[in-house]
């Protein structure tokens, strides 16, 4: 996604540098948690936990409700299902990528969130370095920056002294800045606009609430399709 | 109590549906998975692009001009300099100053 320019020296320096874009938005998105789930009742320890074992942002926010209103186990089950489905597609494209990650692999399935999915799924690693240990520690370290969101915002609850209004589209400025340099570095475009298009399209029909799971389901029809037109037309 | 247990839930079904597709697929990859494995990073990045943008609204002021402006800053400073942080952090700084002081 960048051009590898290291920050310090070795492997850890270079995760980090990669991992700084991350920072700014899961610290401040970790405190807006945290202060969400005290004001709901619920301690540091509470932030603590979910940041750690959960460690899934959209669905944190929508477990603070879950929490809050008594939800049954069922509907705790069907709600994660349905805001964390896009969690199949991450694993489904990196498989062949940590497949022989070795003693890193659990860890880095389970710490695969949006975020750590787009610094990753372009599959560039420093040379010279384990990339297996770089895209760990470059997971840990985004891992580490929503914990210690979280456990702030749990422990300040209240808003930070300064306005951070904004600050949410690092997170849009990532995806975009990722979005850009794997349109340069494809020559296929057909991908990337086959997920903007579709997805597009489910937004205007099913709304702002409901469209992520049809929009995955087209991407990986259209997708299919066009590969079953690849191997025919070869 | 109940609370502990929604929590538990919570984290084994988002770590269910990350590893699942690594259960599944545990022997040689079949080739249609290996063909998604190439084709879905860009159409999932494309996707979480409009995912982050959907509550943006068109017909009501400043008409998503804020958006598209710190867009427009991210991709160019991208494709100009290649440097991820710098298109991150230039395109977030234009958003705020944007909301907080123009629109």
């Amino acid at each position: 996604m960048d051009n590898g320019r290291p920050a310090g020296h070795g492997v850890v320096g270079k995760a980090f540098y990669k991992s700084i874009p991350v920072m700014a938005g899961y610290i401040v998105l970790g405190i807006g948690f945290g202060i969400l789930l005290r004001s709901a009742g619920y301690g540091v320890l509470w932030a603590l936990a979910m940041s750690v074992f959960i460690y899934a942002g959209s669905m944190q926010y929508v477990g603070v409700g879950l929490l809050a209103g008594g939800a049954s186990v069922i509907t705790t089950i069907l709600t994660t299902l349905m805001v964390n489905a896009r969690h199949l597609f991450y694993s489904i494209s990196m498989i062949d990528r940590y497949r022989d990650s070795g003693k890193y692999k659990p860890y880095l399935i389970f710490a695969l969130t949006d975020e750590t999915y787009s610094l990753l799924c372009d599959g560039k690693t420093p040379e010279g370095e384990d990339p297996n240990k770089y895209r760990f520690l470059v997971s840990a370290f985004n891992h580490s920056y929503w914990v210690a969101g979280s456990v702030a915002g749990s422990l300040l609850g209240t808003v930070l002294p300064f306005s951070a209004e904004g600050i949410e589209f690092a997170m849009t400025a990532l995806f975009l800045a990722s979005f850009t340099e794997q349109w340069i570095e494809n020559k296929d475009h057909t991908p990337a606009i086959t997920g903007v298009v579709s997805t597009l399209l489910c937004l205007l029909i099913f709304g702002a609430e409901r469209f992520l799971i049809p929009a995955m389901l087209l991407i990986t029809l259209v997708l299919t399709l066009l590969r079953k037109r690849t191997v025919n037309a070869a | 109590m109940k609370s502990g247990v929604l929590v538990a839930v919570m984290a084994a079904v988002t770590i269910l549906l990350r590893f699942l597709p690594f259960w599944v697929f545990k022997g040689k990859t079949p080739a249609y998975i290996t063909y998604l494995g190439k084709v879905l990073p860009p159409a999932i990045i494309g996707m979480l692009v409009i995912y982050c943008l959907r509550s943006t609204s068109i017909q009501a002021a400043p008409h998503g001009l804020p958006e598209l402006i710190a867009a427009a800053v991210v991709i160019g400073l991208q494709a100009w300099k290649r440097n991820a942080l710098a298109s991150i952090l230039t395109g977030t700084a234009a958003y705020m100053m944007m909301v907080q002081l123009v629109f």
